[in-house]
């Protein structure tokens, strides 16, 4: 009897996308790798971290609470992490649990309504008497309630932007999207986030109460809070993925995997929203970030800059999707947004053989258009190197004295590192040792200090 | 993150009631199973054989290589097809593969990690060129 029979679902039937109406436990477990509760463990695992969104999704449609959807399949999830390795993985893994979630839930309509006739009503309604506590889920019937093919992909969207509603913290809507979004559990926030658990447990507790607290509604936005929203959302994604991306080789996996969990998030969001320029556009930039990974470190954990990197290295799979999410975005002919623009940027970087073979000329344009839709001094100074290496670093030193002139970026080490750098390229030695000398008083990363310094002493 | 591939392996009598069914079906329970996981962003590749009798197989088993056309009679499993996942443990991909669409006597899919850049030295001169190679075949 292989697993392929047991859990296999006949041609017809449909995979995930239609569970099977069977969710009791397979007769035949116990055997092979189910034996091992650790392997059990595991695998109950990775149902969550395939199934959460659609899971927690249905029962905030199902329950129109957010806070307690999340609640009911914690305790689902919970309930499976000692029933399955016990009894064995059911037939159907998604359909016990929204099954078993759909039961808490009930009962939790059931405990309020001693003190709410609403709630009473509810849970009549919802339960429609055939919810016992305590019962074996059934599964079959109860999952079919919560099952509306059509409605999956609305339930997962409306969760996405409620886990990343504006009303909470930055720090709350990360952890709240990683939890339900990607079904990781709050001691792996913790350790991606290098924060204590309760931390991330109390940031998960109070999000809920928040959103309770406001009345937020479980549901796709409506048209008119549609892009601030969206741009919510993809914040978040975005947020996630640069704290990835600054995790080094050999740490926690659970850190380094950051990056790629969020690029799986914008995958899924992308799917949902096909139609919006900047989802696919943030996709493009991590994509494109991340083929880049490989090369940014030598083997001793240095960083390497991206003059000096092996190209060779780059993940050209992942350039590949980068620029095809890149041309979706454009192909949607509502022009590039902030990401897309910068991801326009990365693949120009990407595609080049080296730095000589860039085609700066456009970077410059590239960077001149995202100054217009995000105007920020980060983004001239950048624009700045790319002019000094289309048309050399005259035309680029009216650009950054001007910033100077302006008093902004001061206090940071930026700004004079590059006025050192293109000083240095005219020859004005002094002045550009005093500049790179400034530059290396004011950061605060004593490796990139170190380089500073070397250069300043090199001049003369 | 780790690469794994579900590598499909069955027998004739497996792939005789494969054949049995309804293409039209066949190819929607596919479809949907692929769709869930470009859906969940884990889908990296994916590629079906044609029928097995079509092929050939080189046997290496003596001195000089032995060519007999199909599987028949030389092996007991055939190779099927495949897709590649991207996913961050082997559990995940493990639970993926128990949703594929597949049954019948002997039908099985293996799940393997596809080695990565890690699994090599990037030293080597041959590993540096398969590099431009797979940039230049736009493969995984």
């Amino acid at each position: 009897m292989a697993r392929a029979a047991r859990y296999g679902v006949s041609a017809g039937h449909g995979a995930a996308a239609d569970p099977a109406s069977d969710g009791g436990t397979a007769a035949s477990a116990g055997r092979g790798r189910e034996e091992d509760p650790a392997a059990a463990r595991r695998a109950v695992e990775a149902v969550w971290r395939i199934e959460s969104s659609r899971i927690v999704g249905a029962l905030a449609r199902y329950t129109n609470d957010f806070a307690l959807a999340e609640d009911v399949a914690s305790e689902a999830l919970a309930e499976a992490l000692v029933a399955w390795p016990r009894d064995g993985e059911p037939r159907d893994p998604t359909a016990w649990l929204l099954a078993t979630g759909r039961r808490r839930a009930i009962d939790a309509f059931r405990r309020r309504s001693g003190r709410d006739d609403r709630y009473a009503a509810l849970a009549r309604d919802l339960g429609e008497g055939d919810a016992t506590s305590g019962a074996p889920p059934s599964g079959g019937d109860d999952a079919d309630l919560l099952w509306d093919p059509d409605k999956i992909d609305d339930d997962r969207l409306a969760l996405i932007f409620t886990a990343c509603h504006p009303v909470l913290s930055k720090e709350a809507r990360v952890a709240l999207t990683l939890r339900v979004v990607g079904g990781l559990g709050s001691e792996e926030i913790a350790r991606a986030f290098l924060v204590p658990t309760p931390t991330v447990q109390a940031r998960i507790t109070r999000a809920k109460k928040t959103l309770a607290a406001a009345r937020v509604p479980f549901e796709v936005p409506p048209a008119s809070d549609r892009a601030e929203r969206l741009g919510s959302v993809l914040n978040v994604l975005y947020v996630i993925f640069t704290e990835g991306s600054t995790a080094s080789a050999g740490e926690d996996w659970m850190r380094t995997d950051l990056a790629d969990e969020a690029i799986r998030l914008a995958r899924v969001l992308w799917r949902l929203v096909p139609d919006e320029p900047e989802a696919a556009g943030l996709l493009a930039l991590m994509e494109l970030t991340a083929a880049r990974f490989a090369a940014r470190t030598g083997p001793d954990g240095t960083p390497v800059l991206l003059a000096d990197q092996d190209r060779r290295r780059w993940d050209a799979s992942a350039v590949r999707r980068g620029r095809a999410a890149l041309a979706r975005a454009v192909a949607v002919g509502r022009g590039l947004g902030p990401y897309g623009l910068q991801a326009a940027i990365a693949e120009q970087h990407d595609v080049a053989r080296s730095v000589e073979d860039t085609d700066w000329e456009r970077i410059v344009v590239l960077y001149e258009a995202l100054g217009r839709v995000a105007p920020s001094p980060v983004v001239e100074l950048n624009r700045a190197v790319a002019v000094s290496m289309a048309s050399g670093p005259s035309a680029a030193l009216r650009l950054v004295d001007d910033l100077v002139a302006r008093e902004v970026l001061s206090g940071t080490y930026l700004l004079p590192s590059v006025r050192g750098e293109l000083l240095a390229q005219l020859g004005r030695a002094d002045e550009a040792r005093a500049e790179l000398a400034l530059a290396a008083r004011l950061c605060g990363n004593a490796r990139e200090r170190g380089v500073l310094e070397a250069k300043a002493a090199a001049l003369r | 993150m780790p690469k794994y591939m579900l590598i499909m392996r069955g027998t004739d009598e497996g792939q005789a009631e494969f054949e049995g069914m309804d293409f039209t079906e066949v190819i929607a329970a596919m479809g949907r199973y692929n769709e869930s996981m470009m859906n969940a962003g884990v889908l990296a590749a994916g590629e079906g054989l044609s029928d097995a009798s079509e092929g050939a197989v080189v046997d290496f088993s003596s001195d000089t290589p032995v060519v007999t056309d199909g599987p028949y009679g030389e092996t007991k499993e055939l190779f099927n097809g495949f897709w590649i996942v991207d996913v961050p443990t082997k559990d995940d991909a493990i639970e993926w593969a128990k949703r594929a669409p597949l049954s019948g006597p002997g039908t099985k899919l293996e799940v393997r990690r596809v080695n990565g850049p890690e699994d090599f030295p990037q030293d080597n001169e041959w590993i540096q060129k398969e590099q431009q190679w797979r940039e230049q075949l736009g493969t995984e």
